[in-house]
């Protein structure tokens, strides 16, 4: 498969994809923001970190970029997209995604691990997962707060586009396992066609047993299949 | 114009340091030459109170590849493979301005080791706050958490480890000490010595502010209640150009365009210049209309001695100019040559078409005054302490109040707030011994610890000196890795109190002894004065920052125990030592009396030994005895896996807490399996290394026979408590 990975000023986990990518044999291209042409991709990854310094607000000027125009022809093209932490904030800042991503609940930066629960494997992105899983992933964000208004959570809520939730170790979905305030305990969310994920937790952060453990593994390798 | 003494002393300088000036010149100098002089010549550029005596610390082994003296020290750890690091202070901006005072801090550290062609692979802590009553303990501990993490989670470090400590003698002077820690190819490592003459001079990254303007002077002074009025002199930081330098410079150092490269650190362009210039021999021509200014009208003072953020000089080979700013355009940072190297061995300004200073380097840099400092030997106190005059406190009231006080207390409420796992080659976080971070896309990985005992060092420098470098190495073993170097960074009060330039002295000197003995080289550094206010200054706090290595990934250990019905031995002797330990400062506010000796023979001999058990894969899990003595270490173990311990009553003291709480040193932790005790035995036997059973793993339960019986859950809540809740009080 063939996978792009886009690169801002300020974009600090594209090496980190990137590794996870090449790890599964992914042909993996490290694509420039003011490029104005996207490689012909499988996956388009746009990835964590603080583009343009999250100034002005978390992937605000991100959204306005060059290649950011390619990324939308391909988005309503049906490409597969995924954006993590501030690519989740990019993805909704310029319309690919609803909803807002407020500042964490307690207003701190908070970098830790994490269990979410799948809610739905019926998709591209979490098949390789058993529906109800519990699986641990790694966040680090000051922006992950996730909120929308009533008729568009009604519309994620029916259409199975909440794919992922926070909770506790042990699978349960409480106040007290949601870490930044997230609307539901939302940790990521998918666009009507489900070709397009955004979502806070880093899943390339879980893909090696040495460092972490490889939780995050089946998400990409649900890609592949 | 002449220099009036007014001028002279608000620049920070003495007047017999005025008169040697003028005799380098030749004449009297102007405003901006006075300016450049204070500059170098203060006490955090020069090190002229403490040069003579840092000469004394080993810098040299076969694995040190640079010492002390450029912009940080460089180690080999075999391969190909270089680990670049440094420690540096920034306490007096983040006591004004804690966020930014910090957050500059990480920034410049981190332009200390990738200037030298490494990438950052982690950033490490040590910071110091006053007591938690003082009013302005929590703002201060808010602003300089956000800070650090604000600067090195944008950036894209992951901020691995440290330590946190509170204590009244920081009140009015907080310590803020960040490291970082480079990885670099052997043969691809950038130095600042500018070489030829005639070679374009670069600037690049951030435009120049006036911020800053003398930060290295307010470094070199002593506070007092005004000290505040001082905020335009903290620097602004800006992770985001940072992080576009850093992605610049090492592409730039891909190629092979650089003679040499400097960051503009504290006193910016002035000693980023003069450093090269100093180190190649050569002189330097600036012409200061071409300098990126950030605001309108700055005078050439205002260039030179702005401490703006996020800058770099660079001295390129003149052909390869244009492929230079190829790169910079790419990532959007100002590039441009503002002036080039001459054979006059002389700094030379120039402004509006005219010359405006003209100097020569060796005044500035090697002829930088040196004081051989007058220095009073420390008096230790005698050792009269007998447990028995004290009230009787029950051991397990004794451990929760010490595992739920400040300095001991879990500090996830602080690390949660760093991105701790970024670039996803950390192996350990912090909460450990030390942290682990593989060397990337290799087999190996380095372990890295940062410590200090102010407490010990104010009771006798000498030994505390000692203890410290010896607390470090002790560390590093405990997670399976070979400890390799140190860097350090010495923060005292006052040198020119003979009192407190004794400190140092014997502080120095205690750690060149251990350094000397353990074959620990200090590899770079930097030294703090002035750490005072109202003249009254703080606990002598050398601050160690170790790097170790591990050859294989599977010897790595941690401090969380594994298995029920496995057993815990204590590696080293347990005398009973409690005066300055945790247990008398917590519960009997007894704050007297010496620290706990080193003996260096037994020091070296238990960790090797405990080493070598763990390379021969014997060792489940290990943690160093330190502050709070076995019984706390042995609850942290609890807490870190949450399985029950039964302890063993100790058999040769009639008072339990002198057993479970004393600080004696060079003491290990070491959870093993019930049938390699044997062999493990005839090990630590050969090696002359004393050692005994103190608990086995069990359950949920930690428990001392009759005396104590604890559930590991309450453990758990009575570590993770304080942060929090001293946090929830505004």
């Amino acid at each position: 498969m063939k996978s792009s990975v886009v690169v801002f000023p300020g974009s600090n986990c594209d090496r980190d994809i990137a590794v996870t990518l090449e790890k599964l044999q992914f042909k993996n291209t490290m694509v420039w923001h003011k490029e104005t042409k996207l490689p012909k991709s499988d996956l388009i990854v746009i990835p964590g970190g603080f583009s343009y310094g999250d100034y002005l607000r978390s992937g605000a000027i991100a959204a306005k970029s060059n290649i950011l125009n390619e990324v939308i022809k391909a988005g309503n093209d049906g490409s597969l997209i995924i954006g993590i932490c501030n690519g989740f904030q990019i993805l909704i800042e310029c319309g690919l995604l609803q909803g807002a991503l407020l500042r964490n609940f307690g207003l701190k930066f908070i970098s830790k691990d994490i269990f979410i629960k799948i809610q739905s494997n019926k998709n591209k992105f979490f098949n390789k997962y058993k529906k109800d899983e519990v699986v641990k992933l790694n966040i680090a964000h000051n922006e992950g707060n996730f909120f929308t208004d009533k008729k568009h959570l009604k519309e994620l809520e029916d259409n199975n586009l909440i794919p992922i939730k926070y909770c506790d170790e042990k699978g349960n979905i409480t106040n007290a396992s949601n870490p930044n305030g997230s609307l539901n305990n939302i940790a990521g969310i998918f666009n009507k066609n489900k070709n397009i994920l955004g979502m806070m937790p880093h899943p390339e952060r879980m893909s090696d047993k040495i460092c972490s453990d490889d939780s995050g593994l089946p998400l990409f390798l649900s890609l592949m299949n | 114009m002449k220099i009036t003494k007014e001028q002279i002393q608000s620049h920070g300088l003495k007047l017999d340091e005025y008169k040697k000036i003028k005799n380098f010149l030749g004449r009297e100098a102007n405003l901006l030459e006075l300016g450049i002089f204070s500059a170098m010549w203060n006490e955090h550029c020069s090190y002229k109170s403490s040069k003579i005596h840092l000469k004394k610390l080993p810098t040299k082994n076969k694995i040190v590849i640079q010492g002390p003296g450029e912009n940080a020290g460089v180690i080999d750890i075999g391969d190909d493979d270089a680990i670049i690091f440094k420690i540096e202070s920034h306490n007096h901006p983040s006591f004004i301005e804690p966020y930014q005072g910090a957050a500059t801090g990480v920034g410049g550290i981190l332009r200390d080791v990738f200037t030298m062609g490494a990438r950052p692979i982690a950033l490490m802590n040590s910071i110091h706050f006053g007591s938690p009553d003082n009013k302005k303990t929590q703002n201060l501990l808010n602003g300089v958490v956000s800070g650090i993490g604000g600067y090195g989670n944008s950036v894209g470090i992951p901020t691995v480890g440290g330590e946190t400590k509170f204590n009244s003698t920081y009140n009015e002077n907080i310590l803020v000490n960040a490291m970082a820690i480079g990885h670099a190819k052997k043969n691809k490592i950038f130095y600042s010595k500018a070489k030829g003459i005639n070679k374009p001079v670069v600037y690049v990254g951030s435009k120049t502010g006036r911020d800053g303007i003398h930060g290295a002077t307010m470094a070199s002074a002593e506070f007092d209640e005004n000290s505040e009025e001082k905020k335009p002199t903290v620097q602004v930081g800006d992770p985001f150009t940072e992080k576009l330098l850093l992605e610049a410079c090492l592409e730039l150092m891909k190629k092979n365009s650089i003679i040499s490269i400097q960051d503009m650190g504290a006193a910016g362009l002035t000693s980023s210049s003069i450093e090269m210039a100093s180190k190649g021999k050569l002189g330097i021509e600036l012409d200061l209309d071409k300098v990126p200014c950030r605001e309108k009208n700055m005078t050439p003072y205002e260039m030179m001695l702005s401490e703006s953020q996020e800058r770099m000089l660079i001295i390129l080979d003149d052909k390869k100019e244009n492929e230079a700013k190829k790169i910079f355009d790419k990532w959007d940072l100002d590039f441009v040559v503002i002036g080039k190297t001459t054979d006059t061995n002389k700094l030379v300004l120039n402004f509006n078409n005219k010359k405006v200073a003209d100097i020569p380097i060796t005044a500035l840099a090697d002829e930088a005054p040196q004081y051989d400092r007058k220095w009073k030997k420390f008096k230790v106190k005698k050792n009269d302490f007998k447990i028995k005059e004290l009230k009787k406190i029950k051991t397990d009231k004794a451990l929760f109040k010490i595992l739920s006080s400040p300095d001991h207390s879990n500090k996830s409420w602080i690390t949660d707030q760093f991105d701790q796992v970024v670039m996803c080659d950390t192996i350990q976080k912090s909460g450990g011994d030390a942290a682990v971070v593989r060397v990337h896309k290799k087999e190996k990985a380095i372990s890295i610890s940062v410590d200090s005992s102010a407490n010990y060092c104010v009771a006798d420098p000498r030994t505390g000196g000692k203890q410290i470098i010896c607390e470090n190495w002790r560390n590093l073993i405990s997670v399976g890795s070979k400890p390799l170097a140190v860097t350090n960074c010495l923060n005292f009060g006052n040198p020119e109190k003979p009192e407190v330039m004794g400190e140092f002295v014997e502080c120095i000197e205690g750690m060149k002894e251990a350094c000397e003995f353990l074959d620990y080289p200090v590899v770079s550094g930097n030294v703090s004065f002035y750490n005072e206010t109202n003249s009254k200054s703080i606990f002598p706090t050398p601050v160690i920052g170790g790097v170790g290595i591990f050859d294989n990934l599977n010897r790595i250990i941690d401090m969380k125990t594994k298995k029920t019905g496995n057993i815990i031995i204590v590696v080293g002797k347990t005398f009973g030592h409690l005066t300055r330990s945790s247990f008398l400062k917590e519960i009997y506010s007894i704050n007297d009396g010496p620290p706990p000796e080193i003996n260096l023979t037994n020091e070296k001999n238990n960790g090797l030994s405990v080493l070598n058990l763990i390379k021969n894969n014997l060792v489940l899990s290990c943690h160093d005895v330190s502050s709070g003595g076995i019984l706390v270490a042995l609850a942290e173990m609890s807490i870190a896996s949450m399985l029950g311990l039964k302890i063993t009553k100790p058999k040769k003291f009639s008072d339990f807490n002198e057993y479970f709480f004393a600080e004696d040193q060079g003491r290990y932790l070491l959870e093993i399996e019930k049938n390699n005790l044997e062999k493990i035995e005839k090990m630590l036997k050969k090696d002359n290394t004393f050692y005994e059973v103190v608990a086995e793993v069990q359950n949920d339960i930690f428990e001392i026979d009759k005396t104590l019986s604890i559930k590991t859950e309450e453990l758990y809540k009575c570590n993770n408590q304080w942060f929090n809740k001293f946090n929830a009080v505004n």
